[in-house]
């Protein structure tokens, strides 16, 4: 019941969202959608990834309203409306129709337990030492994965370096100032 | 109201901080090192140390902030997080093959249990907070370039 309170208010939260028309407004209500979704964690027992969504959710907000605080963005939104609209109204009925005759072959949630997650759950305390499951999971039996992250993260903050780096944007100023 | 976010906030602001950004710090410091423990991990544990300094920064500006951590040293560190947990996957090998946990396992419910899962942590924070922060202080400095034009 609470998880569809929830799931109610994040989608008006991400309507609202999109059709605000200042900047700031629709940046707070993304970040109302996230802690909705930090609070659907906790409804389902998750509280790992409860805390990671909080915090991750806290530096974007800061990094959002800092980059958009100070600047009159103009709204884009003239143009094809009708084209957009139609296009999005195809794809979500092609995605509905997917994900209605995908879903019903699932078996229900929780029951029964997957084979492989069996064994975690029963021999992770033992196997790995670790009394938090989760933490078994990511950093022991799935550790590869977790590598392979911890790449994809490296790779983003090289590329936002080297974007963002001072040498470059001075020269492009001095070739601007020359010319 | 208008300030200069060079020159940090009010002094009511920087009061709180002082006051609460060394708790923030310490409770991420504990998320981590108790990741295989309780709830929480490399991950969360690195984004609270991240935060508690992008509230330094947001409260007396960035020159504090970088005087604290520069930029260079964060990005310095993130790789040493990146290496750590690339070593203790290679020497995974001593006990066999890839990410194989050669430490002890001892006790459940101690700090010290469950082999090399809390140098992961350590390893993950390390590259996630330091990372986070080096591009939030990336991204002011940009702005604080354009602003000056």
């Amino acid at each position: 019941m609470e998880l569809y309170i929830l799931l109610i208010f994040m989608i008006f939260g991400a309507i609202v969202a999109i059709e605000a028309r200042d900047l700031l407004s629709s940046v707070i209500a993304v970040g109302a959608v996230g802690f909705a979704l930090c609070l659907a964690f906790l409804v389902l027992k998750a509280p790992d990834l409860a805390i990671t969504q909080l915090v991750v959710e806290i530096l974007c907000l800061i990094i959002l309203i800092r980059a958009t605080i100070n600047r009159d963005l103009p709204l884009a939104i003239e143009g094809r409306w009708f084209f957009n609209t139609v296009s999005t109204i195809v794809f979500v009925a092609v995605f509905l129709f997917f994900a209605y005759t995908a879903l019903k072959e699932l078996p229900a949630f929780g029951d029964p337990i997957m084979s492989v997650v069996k064994r975690y759950i029963e021999q992770g305390t033992t196997e790995t030492g670790a009394v938090n499951l989760v933490s078994a999971v990511i950093l022991d039996f799935r550790a590869y994965d977790t590598l392979g992250e911890a790449t994809v993260l490296f790779a983003s903050v090289i590329g936002i370096m080297a974007i963002l780096r001072r040498k470059g944007r001075k020269k492009i100023e001095e070739k601007e100032d020359a010319s | 109201m208008r300030h200069n976010p060079d020159a940090g906030m009010s002094i009511i602001v920087k009061t709180v901080t002082r006051l609460t950004v060394g708790l923030i710090l310490l409770f991420g410091i504990y998320i981590v090192l108790h990741g295989h423990i309780s709830p929480g991990g490399g991950f969360a544990g690195g984004v609270i140390i991240a935060l508690s300094f992008v509230h330094l920064m947001l409260a007396f500006g960035k020159d504090v902030a970088s005087r604290k951590l520069s930029k260079n040293i964060a990005s310095n560190l993130e790789a040493v997080g990146a290496l750590m947990f690339l070593l203790i996957a290679v020497a995974g090998f001593f006990g066999g093959s890839f990410f194989v946990n050669i430490l002890e396992k001892g006790t459940p419910f101690k700090l010290f249990s469950a082999g090399t899962m809390l140098l992961n942590n350590v390893a993950i924070s390390l590259k996630v907070g330091v990372g986070l922060f080096a591009i939030f202080l990336a991204l002011v400095i940009l702005e604080g370039s354009k602003k000056k034009k």
